[in-house]
């Protein structure tokens, strides 16, 4: 900039490296092997080369779950998270110029206490499988107890996840087991694994076989351990709320609620609990307050539960959160509202159920799970995985998530099976094509 | 002068209406079968009219400050200019509509994408190897911290439970530290704002598994002793980790490698321009030396020379510290950035970060304290105490400084400083820019002697004025159903 030289003359230099004169100059280097930079056009058509190698869920029909999920998302969600004033801002550190993000934070936090049944919920967590692991630490900080009881059927990534973040507290993961027939947990096995050393209890609903579990209801009354649920939020349009039956913490995935799954991040980690356990919880709140003529305002509050005041003895660590997908998920069941979320639960349960029927009909394929599932499904298969896999990708249809040759998972008691996940952005026609395709598969 | 825009706006659920939206298969008949035990019985919601919830969060983005409205100097958070080209490639569908378990012969775009991103970030660093998966730089270090503790476990030595951290350093140092099982012992800075040599070497001990510092720190300032902290941390069987959320002032000059340091999270939303998001999404990948290379969180993504591949195969892995491969539009955005500038462009980066730094410096010495020397790195950290004798304090300087439209400094922290006023300008705010935010402060000073009340009563032209931050915490409103 032709500035700078006006600028280097008061600060009475000659040249930009006096600036530096307080580095070393055996740690110099020369410059960044990287390349020249390029104009903006040359890299809009150099990104839109290297990305036309990625086939999305519009070039093919994508049957997968697992953890984030395919929705339609509102053009209006997208239209308010662009917004600059949002997203071009930092974290609210001064509320009078920054009601904006603050309003719509407590709006989102409102919106999970609501679907949850709990008191509270924060401004957002990482994404789900952070979510755990600090519910995890939560439930230590306030039993002061050291197992966490978790399903054996938790996906690998959550258990890996977790393990990395009670390790400094050196908490125990206690895994209990699932009815191989109902995919369920075995409730009576669960019972018998909790005594006075156990800090938590874990348990999800849907769980990772996308099964609906009545047995999570039973599950407070066996003691007086911290109550931790997972959950799909979507599914609370029907469902229970986990506030409704005992749950101390409730966490989830809220990249469902109106944010793209881009490639796995960022995600939106739900954490909510009751207002009893509010100074243990992790990560920012939003409070209402009033100003100094009395008019309602918004402000980050509890501050002293986090990092940046209680240093070493803070809850978390977390400092940058989700803040943008919270004005995704905000601004989104703002346009679903209540009848919405309630018929999109609906019409999610109820075409994985139409598909899971046509799928279990073809001779060879089977149920794995003889239960109720919101809108994701396991399926025995009569080849194995990697095969059915390719063939469905040669018909240009995309798959459920292998249970026993990706990632680090293990169910040998389901052979050769396939999580699939539908939703109302799987067409009729989508779903006709993937069924005659398995019928194909030789 | 500054107006912001004042809507008195409804909470969401104070507005009533009709939903407007259609959902796909809106007009079919699921007649879905819940057994009543797990039935929902209410849900305290309201249906809107779209054109209403979009006005509503239109309205709130104009009581919403960002970066793109103008100045915010806000230290150790580099608020910069976030290319506009980023945000269009990742609204593309290739970036939005791919799931993290398709085929990866379907993703050998991002793949590569983040492979490059990988391949910079080492060379920016110093490094031998990167992780992409760590979503903020708070993960980061907690990430960096679990490498630390494999690699001392790895060697059989258990004893090594202490992290050394500065007083000067970022909280979320010593709390990462916690969460990864350690002990922090905090040393103090010397006169000079620097690490005290003598007191890090009374600290260290067969205990010490890592020195964690940030360089330059948070006052700004380069230590110039870094070779010798690298000799001793070293010398002590200890590992030396850097927090990146100061690269703004080395990137291109030096590398964290070239310094000493074993490992390094990058903070992708400071240094590489992706937007803040109102507190977040960021990333904060980390990078490794050869040695810590085994312990890296899986998948690594790799380049066979035809075909970019996720590796899950790492020799003594610490597993995953988040649920997939990282904040993957995030990564996008940095990767986009860095080709935007090259080499070359990301020292200009940093020298003209350090230009403006040591400008805004010299423009305010005299109307603020400055206490340490003057030469200044990214930021620079003043201090009100000067204008303690007008009973008025930074908090009141800050919420002035709202009614000028400009956002305020980091206040209150680095904690060494008293009063303090930590600025950091970044490189894309132009001369006038600054000689407007020196302005701005130096008429501040002036109201604080002349008229103190105007700042004690501050701030006047934003949506709301001063918020009561006591009331709030004494009685926590935390969500609209505990509004009585």
């Amino acid at each position: 900039m032709d500035d700078e030289k006006e600028m280097m003359d008061f600060l009475g230099i000659k040249s930009i490296e006096e600036l530096f004169s307080d580095i070393p100059e055996s740690v110099k280097i020369g410059g960044l092997d990287i390349g020249d930079g390029i104009d903006e056009h040359s890299l809009r058509i150099k990104a839109r080369e290297i990305l036309s190698k990625n086939k999305t869920s519009f070039d093919m029909p994508i049957f997968l779950g697992a953890g984030v999920y395919q929705h339609y998302i509102p053009s209006g969600v997208f239209s308010v998270a662009s917004r600059s004033e949002f997203y071009t801002a930092y974290t609210p550190y001064q509320p009078e110029i920054s009601q904006g993000m603050l309003q719509t934070l407590f709006e989102y936090q409102s919106y999970i206490a609501e679907l949850t049944g709990m008191d509270v919920a924060n401004a957002s967590m990482y994404d789900y499988a952070t979510a755990l692991g600090e519910a995890a630490r939560m439930a230590n900080a306030i039993n002061g107890k050291n197992e966490i009881l978790i399903p054996k059927n938790l996906q690998w990534e959550k258990k890996s996840v977790l393990r990395n973040y009670v390790k400094g507290l050196d908490m125990k993961i206690i895994e209990y087991p699932y009815d191989s027939k109902t995919g369920k947990i075995n409730i009576e096995e669960l019972k018998r694994l909790i005594n006075e050393k156990t800090a938590a209890v874990y348990a999800e609903n849907p769980n990772f076989f996308g099964v609906i579990d009545e047995n999570v209801l039973k599950i407070r009354e066996f003691g007086n351990f911290v109550f931790i649920v997972g959950i799909n939020p979507i599914s609370l349009g029907l469902l229970k709320p986990p506030g409704d039956y005992g749950a101390d913490i409730v966490i989830g995935e809220g990249q469902i609620l109106g944010n793209p799954i881009n490639f796995g991040g960022p995600l939106l980690g739900i954490f909510a609990t009751k207002m009893e356990h509010v100074r243990k919880m992790p990560g920012r709140l939003i409070g209402m307050s009033k100003d100094r003529d009395g008019k309602r305002a918004f402000v980050m509050t509890l501050q002293t539960r986090e990092q940046h005041i209680r240093r070493a003895k803070a809850t978390s660590n977390i400092c940058s959160n989700e803040a943008l997908c919270a004005v995704f998920s905000a601004a989104y069941l703002s346009f679903l509202g209540k009848s919405g979320l309630k018929k999109l639960a609906e019409i999610n349960m109820g075409r994985a159920e139409e598909t899971r029927k046509m799928i279990c009909s073809i001779r060879g394929y089977t149920n794995a799970h003889d239960s109720l599932h919101f809108n994701e499904f396991v399926v025995k298969l009569p080849f194995e995985e990697i095969k059915v896999h390719r063939f469905l990708l040669s018909k240009g249809i995309h798959g459920g998530y292998l249970m026993n040759t990706w990632s680090n998972n293990s169910f040998p008691e389901l052979g050769n099976a396939m999580l699939l996940n539908v939703t109302e952005v799987h067409t009729d026609s989508d779903i006709k094509r993937l069924v005659d395709a398995l019928k194909e598969v030789k | 002068m500054f107006h912001q825009a004042v809507w008195d706006e409804k909470l969401i659920i104070e507005m009533k209406g009709k939903r407007s939206l259609r959902l796909p298969y809106e007009d079919r008949d699921y007649n879905v079968e819940i057994p009543d035990i797990l039935k929902r019985s209410e849900l305290n919601l309201n249906d809107n009219e779209e054109h209403e919830v979009l006005r509503h969060y239109v309205r709130l983005s104009q009581m919403n400050y960002g970066v793109d409205l103008n100045t915010y100097p806000l230290g150790s958070c580099t608020m910069k200019f976030n290319p506009k080209l980023s945000e269009e490639i990742v609204s593309m569908d290739q970036v939005r509509y791919i799931h993290p378990y398709q085929d990866q012969s379907t993703v050998q775009g991002a793949l590569q994408i983040m492979y490059e991103l990988q391949e910079y970030l080492k060379v920016i660093g110093g490094m031998d190897a990167v992780t992409l998966q760590p979503v903020a730089g708070a993960d980061g270090e907690f990430t960096g911290l679990l490498l630390v503790r494999a690699y001392h476990e790895n060697r059989k030595d258990y004893k090594r439970r202490e992290i050394i951290v500065p007083d000067s350093a970022h909280g979320t140092n010593p709390a990462s530290s916690t969460m990864a099982g350690f002990t922090t012992i905090e040393i103090p800075s010397d006169k000079n704002g620097l690490v005290d040599l003598n007191a890090l070497k009374e600290a260290l001990s067969e205990k010490t598994a890592a020195f964690m510092i940030t360089n330059p720190n948070t006052l700004g300032i380069f230590d110039e002793n870094i070779l010798e902290i690298a000799r001793l941390v070293h010398e002590k069987g200890a590992l030396l980790y850097y927090d990146g959320a100061n690269l703004n002032g080395i990137m291109g000059i030096t590398t964290p490698g070239k310094m000493g340091f074993d490992i390094v999270h990058f903070n992708l939303h400071k240094t590489f321009a992706t937007p803040h998001g109102g507190g977040g999404p960021g990333a904060g990948p980390v990078g490794v030396k050869r040695h810590l290379e085994d312990f890296l969180p899986v998948p690594v993504v790799r380049y066979d020379g035809k075909y970019y591949y996720l590796d899950y195969n790492v020799k003594n892995t610490i597993g995953k510290v988040a649920g997939f491969y990282g904040n993957f539009a995030v990564l996008v955005r940095a990767w986009a950035y860095i080709k935007l500038q090259g080499g070359n462009g990301l020292r200009k980066v940093t020298e003209r970060a350090v230009l403006n730094t040591n400008y805004i410096r010299k423009k305010l010495q005299g109307h603020y304290d400055l206490p340490y020397k003057e030469l200044r790195k990214h930021e620079v950290v003043f201090s009100g105490s000067n204008l303690k004798k007008y009973g008025v304090r930074t908090l009141d300087v800050a919420k002035r400084m709202l009614d000028y439209g400009v956002h305020a400094p980091t206040i209150y922290f680095p904690l060494i400083v008293e009063e303090a006023l930590m600025i950091e300008p970044t490189e894309t705010e132009s001369k006038e820019n600054m000689d407007h935010l020196a302005d701005i402060m130096i008429k501040i000073a002036q109201e604080a002697e002349k008229d103190p009340e105007l700042l004690k009563t501050a701030p006047h032209n934003t949506a709301v004025k001063r918020i009561d931050e006591v009331e709030a915490a004494r009685n926590p409103v935390l969500t609209w159903k505990m509004i009585k």
